[in-house]
């Protein structure tokens, strides 16, 4: 891929050849040569979208309206192809030759992949979903995914099963469309969420949910080619005008992530019970609470606890001793624990293994991976709970009544747990203003189709934290060079 | 409970006898070997042990059945994990460029742990398990054997007593050691209805329209309901337990239910009358209107844990490991003799005739662990049909030039 080095100068009106297509695949790199200035305009321009479709991916159902609307306006005022039609050649071609460099930019490490391929997917489904079906269609040709359809017969004899299994699929639907059978190795979104009717080891797709196994295609595809790129990696890298804006468009994504940690050995064990109160997010003070009541907590927990706890400033030593004399109060002796979980802490601070120093984990994170199951205390609760059981955990800790109920002003962007401590050490302390005009996403009030309130999160912490600095009798600063 | 017959200082002495004695090596073999249809399938497979003391060694590999028996019965392992196929031998792996080194194939596998039932069961609790909540492991078996087999294809099943409190599953068809890590976790999640932790009241919504796969799994859960739930946990007999289960239905039809419940004590009875409740929110509402179906679900529905099954390199109890606790032998269950089987008899005769000399010994290889080998064997024969297939492919492809 050196698009960068000398190529042929391609003619203007192959761009309309080209750009034809209203959505592609980025099979192909582009080939002409661009102006630096252009480059890094492109390529600033499409992180900012792809930064869109990530918090509008937390905020809303995707392909809801609201979504749509706001990821619609969003392409638009960064000039960003999102409906088909001529006068958007300009755009596609943006789009393309951006695509190419973010996979520079990403291509790098595991995390980066992972985070580019999530957000591109999430686009191309939103791309997609304005095509028409004779459009979708010629995709799939395009793809070469030859599916059968299986036959009328077939499909009466499994009609009530079909329509069991989709919402969206009615008799009409049956008697109306085709009915492909796919291998579920091709439409794992389908099988993990049970939208689909699988029998012997197929799914039986009605035409209109291509898309699906398109996406798929389109993940793996990405992700072979990610990792291609990144073995031409130092050809770019020793381009020096390149180097650096790659570099910042990498970190720019990733934002603070408490990994290197500040204030080491500032906090002690002692203050911990009190600094749960009045400092932790409620994840963690959830499971600083499960903790302590049951002396022991299960590996989702020690996980997302455990790295909090360093990236608040807990050294190895102190984190050892904590987990130690809270779990030998329980069933576990101190034998045990220095055989069993104490690997584990030296593990997460980078000690064993790979010696790889883990990262806190974001709300991101905390919120998409793992579900916590019976028995664990991990997770997000905003997320992750019954609503009720939430209202009442928020009334204990002491959240007025409009600080629960109140979904929709917020003034704090709130990404990460350990954010949210440094932050309320902050007004603790007295310096900062609570208000804090940074720019938000608008999130909604409701998101039909979720269980709980996703969207509340940020709301209520920011809330939560509010109402905590009001409560606090003392202000105690925990930091005096804050 | 037979647990006091065991001890778990006679370890040191029972395992040489075990290793050397009882342990199916050829059968073994022959399982992971996999008919030598890929080259090395065996040798690249990561096995780690826990030995006295704890000592936890990873990265064992072999490169026959012998070194095998050899190093096993040397070291005597309390334990036996079995790992991924790596792309060289694990044993190697220090050797092996940074990076290179990856796992690249495994069975799909579950692990149901009677622990995750804990608030759900009330006749024990943590690592106990008795006869009347055993019947959990049956209807896990059944759900979750018959939409591996008839939902996803798979056909090469291997389901395996954990030996204390659980089961595991081992599939073992070829398209399943092949399986992505996605693939896997979606394969888990299809299969998981049980959704919510210690701080979620309500573990089980269902919303129209119900999928086949929660219908099937609902006719097996019917089955066992009334004899484990409503006699054996008695859930709707005691007051706690009563009002446990009564959180879990609609707010509207919470107080009437409760007025009934005055007048009617037996158990059936009172199922009845939730069941009448559902049938008439069925009739009518939109939403919430499947609880007498949620509720069987969340006191009977198998609950596993995703990242034992999401991972290509997770380590993995092996069969035929002792498990170091409780002295019993991780057995190949039998699915055809399901409804019998007792994993507490297991014990009782590893136990005893263990302690007895010698001779006993080869008597006892003809009875109790005999059966589950035999069983093995049938297993193992059923796949080498395919594999025998397979290498006829392969030969038939090298013919061709």
């Amino acid at each position: 891929m050196q698009f960068m080095s000398r190529q042929k100068k391609l003619l203007p009106n192959s761009h309309t050849e080209l750009y034809g297509q209203c959505l592609q695949f980025y099979g192909q790199p582009p080939l002409e040569n661009i102006a630096l200035s252009e480059f890094e305009t492109f390529a600033v321009e499409r992180l900012k979208l792809l930064k869109t479709v990530e918090n509008l991916g937390v905020s809303y159902v995707k392909l809801s309206e609201q979504y749509t609307k706001k990821l619609d306006q969003e392409s638009k005022n960064l000039n960003f192809p999102y409906r088909s039609g001529p006068s958007e050649i300009e755009k596609r071609r943006k789009d393309h030759i951006s695509h190419f460099i973010l996979r520079l930019a990403y291509c790098q490490t595991e995390d980066l992949r992972r985070w580019f391929i999530q957000q591109e997917v999430d686009l191309f489904r939103y791309r997609f979903s304005y095509l028409s079906s004779k459009q979708k269609l010629e995709f799939l040709h395009k793809n070469n995914l030859q599916y059968d359809a299986i036959s009328v017969e077939e499909k009466k004899a499994l009609q009530d099963k079909l329509v069991n299994s989709s919402y969206a699929v009615s008799g009409i639907t049956v008697e109306d469309q085709d009915f492909y059978k796919v291998p579920f190795q091709d439409a794992l979104d389908l099988v993990r969420t049970r939208k689909v009717y699988l029998k012997a080891g197929y799914v039986y797709i009605p035409h209109q949910d291509i898309v699906t196994i398109i996406l798929n295609d389109f993940r793996t595809r990405l992700s072979k080619a990610l990792a291609l790129t990144a073995r031409s990696l130092p050809a770019v890298h020793s381009d020096e005008r390149l180097q650096p804006l790659l570099n910042h468009l990498s970190h720019a994504y990733v934002g603070q992530d408490y990994s290197i940690q500040k204030n080491v050995g500032k906090i002690s064990l002692e203050q911990i019970d009190s600094l749960s109160g009045k400092s932790f997010p409620l994840c963690m003070r959830q499971l600083h609470q499960a903790l302590r009541e049951n002396h022991h907590l299960r590996h989702g927990g020690r996980m997302q606890y455990g790295l909090f706890l360093k990236g608040i400033g807990l050294s190895l030593e102190q984190a050892l001793q904590f987990w130690r004399s809270e779990f030998i109060r329980g069933k576990v002796d101190a034998d045990k624990f220095d055989k069993a979980y104490a690997y584990s802490i030296r593990h997460m601070f980078g000690k064993e293994g790979k010696r790889t120093d883990y990262t806190p984990y974001s709300c991101m994170k905390v919120i998409l991976s793992n579900p916590p199951s019976q028995g664990d205390h991990h997770g997000c609760p905003f997320r992750h709970s019954d609503p009720e059981l939430l209202k009442q955990k928020l009334q204990f800790y002491k959240v007025s009544p409009s600080g629960i109920s109140q979904v929709g002003d917020i003034t704090f962007s709130l990404n990460h747990p350990n954010q949210y401590f440094v932050e309320s050490q902050k007004v603790l302390g007295g310096g900062k203003d609570i208000k804090r005009e940074m720019d938000t996403p608008q999130r909604s009030q409701e998101n039909s189709g979720r269980g709980s309130a996703a969207a509340r999160e940020a709301a209520a912490a920011a809330n939560a934290s509010q109402h905590l600095a009001e409560m606090t009798e003392e202000l105690d600063s925990f930091f005096q060079d804050a | 409970m037979p647990s006091s017959d065991y001890d778990p200082a006679s370890l040191p002495d029972l395992l040489p006898l075990y290793y050397r004695r009882l342990f199916p090596f050829s059968q073994y073999y022959r399982w992971l070997n996999y008919g030598g249809v890929q080259k090395n399938y065996f040798q690249n497979r990561e096995f780690s042990f826990t030995l006295k003391d704890d000592i936890y060694v990873r990265y064992q590999s072999f490169t026959t059945q012998n070194e095998l028996e050899k190093e096993m019965q040397k070291m005597n392992p309390y334990k036996i994990d079995i790992g991924a196929i790596y792309s060289h031998r694990p044993n190697q792996h220090n050797t092996v460029k940074s990076g290179t080194f990856q796992a690249l194939e495994k069975e799909l596998v579950f692990d149901i742990d009677m622990t995750d039932y804990d608030d759900v069961r009330s006749c024990c609790s943590a690592a106990d398990i008795c006869c009347k909540c055993w019947t959990l492991m049956t209807i896990a078996i059944r759900i979750l054997d018959r939409a591996l087999r008839e939902d996803f294809g798979f056909q090469h099943l291997l389901w395996v007593y954990s030996g204390r409190r659980g089961v595991h599953c081992w599939v073992c068809d070829e398209a399943a050691r092949k399986l992505s890590v996605a693939a896997r976790s979606a394969v888990a999640e299809y299969l998981s209805l049980i959704k919510g932790g210690e701080e979620t009241v309500k573990k089980v919504v269902l919303t129209d329209p119900i999928h086949p796969f929660i219908r099937e799994s609902l006719a097996v859960v019917e089955r066992y309901f009334p004899r484990y739930a409503l006699q054996e946990q008695d859930i709707l007999g005691r007051k706690e337990s009563v009002d446990k289960v009564l959180s879990l239905v609609p707010e509207d039809i919470l107080f009437t239910l409760q007025q009934d419940f005055q007048n009617e004590k037996k158990p059936e009875s009172r199922w009845k009358l939730v069941r009448d409740q559902a049938t008439k929110k069925q009739a009518t509402a939109k939403k919430g209107q499947y609880f007498e179906k949620e509720i069987m679900l969340q006191y009977c529905y198998p609950r596993l844990d995703v990242n034992v099954s999401k991972g290509v390199n997770h380590l993995l109890k092996s069969p035929f490991s002792v498990h170091p606790k409780t002295g019993r032998i991780s057995v190949p269950i039998n699915l055809k003799e399901l409804d019998v089987f007792d994993p507490f008899a297991l014990f009782e005769q590893t136990c005893k005739y263990s302690f007895i000399s010698f001779h006993f010994f080869t008597d006892y290889k003809r009875t109790t662990l005999a059966k589950y080998v035999k069983y093995f064997d049938q297993f193992l024969d059923a796949m080498a049909r395919s594999w025998k297939g397979e290498l006829l492919r392969k030969s038939d492809l090298q013919k061709e030039f």
